[in-house]
């Protein structure tokens, strides 16, 4: 095809195509945040730390210990690792939800206009939320795990071999990328930020109350399905299942109550793939589509007051 | 290379739901112009914009730029295009050198050679003592300057920028010009603008008026001014309704008011300034006679005067 207008000189622009730049530079750029808003890091880390000690205190007496626990686990234990995938979930959640400050900065407008992929940057965006989910989790278990040890928190039966840590510490990254990729999909679509703590106190902390975090099933059978229902009842049963690896049989299977480690593993992996499926999807669309009039004249009309 | 064009638009249109945003524009760029999209808000410029920087998809019509068809070479084109949006697109928690880094990234380059490349657009836009600030600090032109090295980083030929001088103040709007002009002499970059600016439009080599989707006038501002007839004479005065009734009555000349200003086009301004003077020179305050301006243009061409906010439904 020969064509009218001219392509640039092909020894002026040395462009090379590097996609993982991409992302890497996308992922880099939301830790570099996180660590620049102290406010951001403390609410991540400090309000679950608080839930944990006051609810652990505070429901210590009536707690009843399920099936499989052993005997004399008290609520705070019970509650250790509900709590870790609630920091899992705030920081993954809170990180993508950067996405709708991204557009209203203009920040975003900039990475669509550039030759990076909308998958490249969906996975830059996850890949900073899941470094910095995980980051903090970790650093919970560990501080959890000190007070229990120095007796500031009731002693806790805990055991995991170093091997099984490396388990542990992919499964939270298997997690928290699927709740990242859960919360880019609510977020694209948002204008504001407030539109999005709504939806969080609807579905995303009910889906955190009744994942087996906070309180066992066993009450009613339709809590009980709508429990096994939530994909994030296998986030938790995992996470809870490889901090006792290496005692009473737990990864053996068969634990009343609850769902193996591998189904636990299966469920997160696909509930992680349909998530990055939608977001990959939705943010393919929105580019070839957008074009909302009032997203359109938001600015313009702005443009026009500042001018007179 | 035989052709000089840039950019050929054929016939584009595009619509949001109903609502239709641009009906079969056509146009052409040359290379190495200062070109500028020029119309009021809701005229259609900002959507014009969107589809050339690939925000928005070509829906019907074709639009070549850059040798590249934009429907489908889109990486490729983006690769060779640098884009500024009204809105700052840093990240005003990072500093000035990360936004640079993390750009250049985006495009691919990497190392030292981005290194190098930063560092030297940050020198050329004085701002390479600011470096290590965080955005958040700078004033809107400082931004602004920021923002042009950041997208000039991977060497753009066709620089496209939406409404550049929002929330500049005089002084860092000239500077803003002056750089476009120099990108323009020493790099040959073609520079597309979208403006509702007239002293704006006037610096452009060739533009658009676009008006509810269409192209109303195109050319350049000079042989746009002078494709209308005649000279504006505008007077201004404290009782200005009395002063038009008078205007009509005694000397038949027919003048619209906005405010305290009245104006009219004359074949011959001149003439008709003697008249006044000598009739109401107690009533007036000031009175001067003008070449056509570009909003002249825009009235003849449309009845309407560029700051009239339209909004089409």
């Amino acid at each position: 095809m020969s064509s009218p207008t001219s392509r640039p000189d092909d020894s002026v622009t040395v462009v090379v195509p590097r996609p993982w730049l991409g992302v890497w530079t996308l992922c880099r750029r939301e830790i570099t945040r996180f660590l620049r808003q102290r406010s951001r890091f403390i609410g991540a880390l400090a309000q679950p730390l608080l839930f944990w000690v006051l609810f652990g205190a505070g429901l210590h007496g009536s707690f009843q210990a399920p099936e499989w626990a052993p005997s004399g686990m008290s609520y705070q234990e019970y509650f250790f690792p509900g709590i870790a995938i609630l920091i899992l979930m705030f920081t993954a959640i809170f990180s993508s939800i950067s996405v709708i400050e991204d557009r209203h900065e203009g920040f975003l407008q900039g990475v669509l206009v550039s030759p990076v992929s909308k998958s490249a940057l969906v996975m830059g965006k996850l890949a900073g939320g899941t470094a910095l989910a995980v980051g903090q989790a970790i650093l919970f278990l560990g501080v959890g795990f000190g007070l229990s040890r120095f007796g500031l928190a009731p002693g806790m039966n805990l055991d995991i071999s170093f091997l099984n840590g490396i388990g542990l510490f992919l499964f939270l990254c298997l997690v928290a990328f699927s709740l990242s990729a859960m919360g880019f999909v609510i977020a694209w679509r948002l204008d504001s930020v407030q539109g999005f703590h709504a939806i969080m106190s609807v579905v995303l902390m009910p889906m955190w109350l009744v994942s087996g975090a906070f309180f066992p099933g066993g009450g009613s059978t339709v809590l009980d399905w709508v429990i096994r229902l939530n994909p994030l009842t296998y986030g938790v049963a995992g996470v809870r299942r490889l901090l006792y690896s290496d005692s009473f049989g737990m990864m053996d299977g068969e634990v009343a109550g609850l769902p193996g480690m591998s189904v636990c593993v299966g469920v997160s992996v696909l509930f992680g793939a349909v998530c990055f499926a939608g977001a990959v999807h939705q943010a393919r669309q929105v580019s070839r589509a957008k074009g909302s009039s009032s997203r359109q004249s938001t600015p313009d009309s702005k443009s026009a007051e500042r001018s007179r | 290379m035989s052709e000089m064009s840039c950019v050929l638009v054929d016939q584009l249109e595009h619509s949001y739901g109903d609502r239709v945003a641009l009906c079969g524009v056509s146009f052409k760029i040359q290379r190495g112009s200062i070109f500028g999209f020029v119309g009021p808000n809701g005229g259609g410029k900002t959507t014009l914009f969107n589809v050339l920087c690939t925000l928005l998809p070509v829906q019907s019509g074709t639009v070549e730029s850059l040798g590249f068809r934009l429907d489908r070479e889109c990486t490729e084109y983006r690769r060779n295009i640098g884009v500024t949006f009204q809105a700052p697109s840093l990240d005003r928690r990072l500093t000035v050198r990360e936004n640079l880094i993390h750009q250049g990234h985006l495009y691919g380059l990497r190392g030292k050679s981005l290194d190098r490349q930063a560092t030297q657009l940050l020198e050329r836009f004085g701002v390479a003592d600011r470096s290590a600030n965080i955005v958040e600090t700078l004033s809107g032109g400082l931004k602004r300057r920021v923002e042009l090295a950041k997208c000039l980083l991977h060497r753009p030929r066709l620089l496209l920028l939406d409404e550049p001088s929002t929330g500049l103040d005089p002084g860092a709007r000239r500077e803003l010009w002056q750089c476009l002009e120099e990108l323009r002499a020493r790099d040959s970059v073609t520079v597309v603008v979208t403006t509702h600016l007239m002293e704006e439009a006037e610096r452009c080599d060739e533009l658009i008026l676009l008006d509810q989707g269409s192209i109303a006038a195109e050319g350049t501002p000079s042989v746009l001014r002078e494709g209308i007839s005649g000279e504006s004479v505008t007077v201004v005065s404290e009782r200005p309704e009395e002063l038009r009734a008078q205007l009509v009555s005694e000397l038949g000349l027919e003048f619209s008011r906005s405010g305290e200003t009245l104006t009219m086009r004359s074949s011959d301004g001149h003439k008709v300034l003697r008249d006044i003077v000598e009739r109401f020179s107690a009533e007036i305050r000031s009175i001067s006679v003008d070449k056509p301006t570009l909003e002249d243009v825009f009235m003849e061409k449309t009845g309407r005067r560029m700051s009239d906010e339209v909004t089409v439904d």
